[in-house]
């Protein structure tokens, strides 16, 4: 039966030779959410794939299912023609395939070849030499550049990836996928990637390129399938695409949501943020000189490939990330006009100053609830200090759970019941229920409707809608184009830790805004005042 | 202090560090998987009651004990034992997920009731408390393999000890080899270092972590034996002086950072500082129990500087006290 | 064709996390085990000694229940591993890892123990309630120094309280020799033996009622002081995730310091009653291994105070009826040890099927978040 559909697939095209895998009809579901939906794609020997999408479209998890992490639900994969299935890594690598994940799998303590040749089952001790010989062979082979001696957790990023890579070829891979293998790279370290992987596709060898870049898919790969939502969009030669068109294919045609959009009422500067440069916990610049203006009475959506800086953003401005020197965000007072820094306070001190900033973290459990309390006990993490000497109070937050439950539908077996037993959507209500209760003055929220459903996602941009009419200034960080599309009044677009521009949420396109997100601009733009 | 009893000094020293030498290579092992497992002083005692069980009804039944059978006897059953204990922890941290460090503290409480109660009945069998003898196997385990070369002042530092002394250094030698040369000792340490990296490149976590703990308490079940046969010249004490010794295997990991061959002059350095009030004069009795201070001080020092100097090579495994489970990425 | 091969290759048995499970379901799996674990113990008790299970049974509920004297040492044995069990609540809740009780109570019982000696001349009330002060700010010191180098440095601190039990031990042995009584016995005898300078007072006749009534003041304060007060609320937010903490506004290191004072504190207050209120001496056996067992005992009542008192009931129960086995049948008390740790080792395995599931291999695919 699957012989039919492969013959079919590969029907005129005379490929069956040359194509090294073939995954047919694919289907993974995770619980409820759909990750791909008989997904079918061919990679063929020699050439460069890459695989492009949105962030969720299902590119990773299909891959994850050619390198033994997860196993299909339906459909099946051909390697050299032959059905296989692959079960675990290790089958994977049996077949040459090989996987170079966007969170690097190494043991920090051990050298490069200790990690090269962790759990492999060759014969003898280990010969840390006569490994060092194969390795420089691969190396050499292929132009890379590794020491076999130095420590992981003494390696760059890009070093660490081409351990990674070289652990793979070492392995006997013949069929590459790498993960979005320049989202930690400087564009010097990108271009000698490049080489190497143009080095082994003169060797014969297959690559898949996971990623969201136009401009690096246009640059080296021969062919692009683009997967949307989990399904299978299209395959086209790179030769015949541009970058609008791969636009068009990634993101597909608008889709109109209806959702409300007040015009903003007396917009005056609320949050100014100067030259914002900061480092994060991996030691990479998440933010590289960020300016702009967020405004009362309107909704800033922040858009971007995500881990382009947006967390680290929202968490500068609410005094959770430690900014690098320059950096300014000067908040003003709605009712005075005073201005305040922000600038290395506290979340304690902030709001000690007298400043209501709401924050829903992206981390709801990890960061924003506390996940074995119930309801009421979570309605008072930020304002439990302020009621009461000793003991805590709860009658308010009783009773501001009780409101939060009834008027946001919240489905819980009682205000006891610890919030992590809760669905998503609901968990989503108690966080962004009591956020908005403080009533702010400034509301942030990072992907606010991930992984809720359609009704739920309604109330949640309702809300925000409401807040926005009273006079806050909202920033609202989402992945969803069409909802920032229809949603917000200016659409700030972060790419790689900078800004590069800032689209005005009626007249711009989701063409615009889906360039500005993947096509880095020379230096990225600075917010033109309005 | 005279040459003489710098001598003994040094003997002391070094019988006492061979009992901790023991616990703290295997507790290595175990570590390096990724295991803490606090039930050494109990393991320790269940290695060296089994031995000590096993040979004494060898020796009471048999009307001429073979004293190799004697000594095979005692280092199977004292193994098997001590492996036993570590194989319930296994079983409920690895298997059930319990919490390790509760888990290894209920083995010390279990390890010290059987090994007591068994000593115990044990003394009651042979007439009172310290009336238990197994001579035959004692005189096996006190057998100088270089008796012959320890006249002379060095012989008498180096080689003036029973063989388990010697084959603590070699265990402690192989364990250092096995951990830092071989494939299956760097899978093991991926293991304790990083589960999920070690997983993805096809090894089978649970069964290095079993092993390596199972192994590992064997090994401390070694040092319950010689403290049982060489140390107190088989009998039995109820004194709880193996527990403190099992928490100084303990604290004498940390002290070594996680390498064995280091516990051969650690273990020692260990021996001197608890045995040197005994050899400064004008001490009063009170004052010499602060010397008896010393290693866990110094151990204390050690963990202090590196969690300071925060070198990797010398802190613990990276996920050591954690249990794994696949499904949580 | 696709569908039947998948199946054939999931695994028999899989394990997952639990999202929830009824309270009386978990109950029910605790108590199903303890039971399982007694009826092993039965066995055990019969093949290594012969004796009838049920015999050694009732033998053990009369050592504890047996007369008025003997309810009372119950009690008071209850209330000192109780007293070190809250000690460690508020430390474990905040998931930091205090092995060192067994050395703060030994800090906590030195300072009463020296006060004792050397103030033996003050009125009594007044010297008690200096003892009672200073125990405590023995015990909270001893429990401050590991923390200070956790929070400034990240220093593991299982190992680190773990070597100042050693310390404390030595300490302690220290003190013992220089205390000597009668020259000679390396003990330091019974303290004030005349003037009962510095004991607890007999209530109602009982030496141990003021323990008693200490400790179960102490555990309604407690309770109330993790449930109800504000420092109780950051301890819960810490201890589950720091991330939640600093988003919260919370002060990580303060409260990682000021709960150790507290821990450390009570444990130093154990230390106290050991010693003032029941042995009126000191000893390096004067935590004797109980600072051990009640990191067991909070850890399974899941820091609730009064969750506590039941386990610590069920612990104290075994060791003293076993202590009752040992004198009725001429076998030595370390058989406590065992059942102890035979019924801890089926609580501890236990825990896992509450919190996972097993799922055995069926036609529907596999589902994971």
């Amino acid at each position: 039966m699957f012989a039919d559909v492969y013959n079919k697939t590969t029907e005129g095209t005379d490929l069956g030779e040359k194509i090294a895998v073939s995954m047919r009809n694919i289907t993974k579901t995770f619980g409820s959410v759909v990750a791909n939906k008989d997904v079918s794609i061919d990679i063929r020997h020699g050439e460069i794939l890459s695989l492009l999408g949105e962030n969720g479209s299902g590119k990773t998890t299909l891959m994850n299912m050619l390198s033994g992490i997860y196993y299909p639900d339906s459909g099946s994969i051909f390697v050299d023609g032959k059905e296989v299935s692959i079960k675990s890594p290790k089958d994977a690598y049996n077949l040459g395939i090989g996987m170079i994940h966007q969170h690097f799998k190494l043991v920090d303590v051990f050298t490069a070849a200790e990690n090269i040749v962790l759990g492999l089952k060759e014969k003898g001790s280990i010969n840390i030499k006569r490994i060092a010989e194969k390795v420089n062979e691969i190396c050499s082979k292929y132009g890379f550049e590794i020491d076999p001696y130095e420590k992981v957790y003494n390696m760059s990023v890009s070093q660490k990836q081409t351990l990674e890579i070289i652990k793979v070829l070492y392995r006997g891979a013949n069929i590459l996928i790498l993960d979005e293998p320049t989202a930690v790279l400087t564009p010097q370290e990108t271009e000698k990637l490049f080489d190497v992987i143009r080095s082994m596709r003169k060797d014969g060898k297959s690559i898949i390129i996971i990623t969201h870049k136009l401009h690096e898919v246009l640059r080296v790969s021969d062919r692009v399938t683009v997967l949307r939502k989990g399904e299978y969009v299209g395959t086209v030669d790179t030769k015949d695409a541009t970058e609008l068109s791969l636009t068009e294919m990634m993101v597909g045609k608008k889709i109109s949501l209806d959702i409300e959009r007040p015009e903003p009422d007396d917009p005056k500067p609320r949050i100014k943020v100067d030259n914002l440069s900061c480092i994060n916990s991996a030691g990479i610049k998440a933010l590289d000189n960020i300016s702009f203006t967020a405004y009362s009475g309107e909704i800033l959506g922040i858009a971007g490939i995500s881990g382009c800086g947006q967390k680290e953003l929202l968490e500068s401005i609410a005094g959770l990330q430690k900014t690098l020197p320059g950096s300014s965000i000067v908040y003003t007072e709605p009712e005075t006009g005073e201005e305040k820094q922000l600038i290395g306070k506290t979340p304690k001190q902030i709001s000690s100053l007298g400043i209501s900033l709401s924050f829903v973290p992206e981390d709801r459990l990890g960061m924003g609830l506390v996940g074995s309390m119930g309801m009421t006990d979570n309605m008072m993490l930020k304002s439990y200090k302020n009621e009461g000497f000793f003991f805590t109070q709860r009658k308010k937050p009783r009773a501001l759970a009780e409101k939060v439950k009834d008027e946001l539908e919240v489905v819980t077996p009682s205000l006891q019941t610890p919030v992590r037993r809760l669905s998503g959507g609901n968990v989503q209500k108690v966080l962004v229920g009591r956020e908005i209760s403080s009533s702010p003055t400034v509301l942030m929220t990072a992907y606010a409707v991930r992984g809720l459903d359609i009704n739920t996602s309604y109330t949640i941009y309702h809300l925000l809608n409401e807040q926005k009419k009273k006079g806050v200034a909202v920033i609202y960080v989402g992945e969803d184009l069409d909802v920032l599309l229809e949603l917000c009044d200016r659409i700030l677009v972060l790419c790689e830790g900078k800004l590069n521009g800032i689209a005005e949420g009626r007249k711009t396109t989701k063409e615009e805004v889906g360039l500005l997100m993947t096509n880095l601009q020379n230096g990225g733009d600075t917010d033109e005042q309005k | 202090m005279t040459l003489s009893s710098f001598i003994s000094l040094f003997q002391a020293a070094i019988v006492f560090g061979t009992v901790i030498m023991f616990g703290s290579i295997g507790e290595t092992l175990t570590e390096k998987s990724g295991n803490l497992n606090l039930g050494v002083p109990g393991v320790m005692y269940l290695g060296g009651i089994a031995g000590l069980v096993s040979v004494f009804f060898y020796e009471k039944y048999t009307p001429e004990p073979n004293q190799l059978i004697c000594v095979i006897l005692a280092l199977a059953s004292s193994f098997a034992a001590a492996a036993l204990g570590g194989l319930i922890y296994s079983f409920l941290t690895i298997t059930l997920r319990a919490n390790q460090n509760v888990t290894g503290l209920t083995l010390t409480i279990f390890g010290t009731g059987v090994a007591n109660f068994l000593g115990g009945s044990l003394n009651k069998l042979a007439g009172g408390v310290g009336q238990i003898s197994v001579p035959y196997t004692s005189d096996a385990f006190k057998f100088q393999i270089f008796g012959s070369l320890s006249s002379s002042s060095f012989g008498k530092l180096f080689l003036s000890y029973g063989w388990m002394v010697y084959l603590a250094i070699i265990i402690a030698v192989v364990m250092q080899i096995f951990l830092s040369k071989t494939r299956k000792g760097l899978n093991l340490r991926a293991v304790g270092e990083n589960p999920a990296t070690a997983d993805a490149a096809g090894i089978n976590v649970t069964k290095y972590k079993y092993s390596a703990t199972c192994i590992g308490c064997g090994i401390v079940g070694f040092g319950g034996l010689f403290y049982v046969m060489d140390y107190i010249g088989g009998t039995w004490a109820n004194d709880g002086s193996i527990e403190s010794l099992g928490w100084l295997a303990v604290a004498l990991v940390i002290f070594t950072t996680w390498k064995s061959a280091n516990s051969i002059w650690g273990a020692y350095l260990f021996g001197l500082l608890y045995w040197m009030f005994y050899y400064i004069e004008g001490l009063t009795r009170s004052s010499q129990e602060i010397f008896k201070m010393l290693p866990y001080v110094v151990t204390i020092l050690v963990l202090i500087i590196i969690s300071f100097r925060k070198k990797k090579e010398n802190q613990g495994p990276q996920s050591l006290g954690l249990s794994y489970f696949r499904e949580e990425r | 064709m696709s569908k039947n091969k998948s199946s054939v290759k999931e695994p028999l048995l899989r394990i997952a996390k639990r999202d929830s499970i009824e309270a009386y379901k978990a109950w029910g799996i605790r108590a199903a085990v303890l039971i399982a674990a007694l009826i092993i113990c039965g066995f055990i008790i019969f093949f290594i000694t012969d004796l009838n299970p049920f015999k050694v049974y009732i033998s053990m509920f009369k050592g504890n229940f047996g007369t008025t004297r003997r309810i009372w040492q119950l009690l008071r044995d209850m209330a000192m591993l109780l007293c070190i069990g809250l000690g460690l609540a508020p430390a474990f809740k905040m998931r930091f890892w205090n092995i060192g009780a067994e050395g703060q109570i030994l800090a906590g019982g030195l300072a009463t123990a020296a006060c004792m000696i050397y103030l033996n001349s003050l009125p009594n009330y007044l010297l008690l309630i200096i003892m009672f002060v200073t125990s405590i700010i023995a015990g909270a010191l001893w429990g401050l120094i590991p923390t200070i180098f956790k929070a400034k440095f990240n220093t593991n601190e299982t190992l680190f309280t773990l070597m100042m039990n050693y310390v404390a031990i030595q300490l302690t042995s220290y003190f013992v020799a220089l205390w000597e009584n009668p020259y000679g016995s390396n003990t330091v005898g019974i303290i004030n033996p005349a003037t009962k300078a510095g004991w607890l007072p007999s209530v109602f006749g009982q030496q141990s009622f003021l323990n008693v009534a200490i400790v179960l003041l102490l555990t309604v304060i407690m309770y109330f002081y993790l449930k109800y007060s504000k420092q109780g609320y950051e301890i819960s937010v810490v201890g589950e995730s720091e991330n939640t903490a600093r988003y919260a506004g919370i002060n990580v290191k303060k409260v990682i310091i000021r709960t150790m004072l507290i821990s450390g504190a009570v444990c130093g207050l154990a230390g106290f009653l050991a010693v003032s209120g029941a042995s009126h001496t000191i000893s390096t056996s004067t935590a004797g291994g109980k600072g051990f067992t009640a990191i067991i005992v909070t850890w399974l009542a899941k820091f609730n105070p009064v969750v506590m008192i039941l386990i610590t009931f069920i612990i104290t129960f075994l060791d003293r009826g076993a202590v009752q086995i040992a004198s009725d049948f001429n076998l030595n008390e370390y058989v406590s040890n065992i059942i102890t740790g035979i019924i801890l080792f089926f609580i501890l395995g236990s825990e896992f099927f509450i919190n996972y599931k097993i799922i055995f291999r069926s036609k529907k695919q596999e589902v994971i978040k």
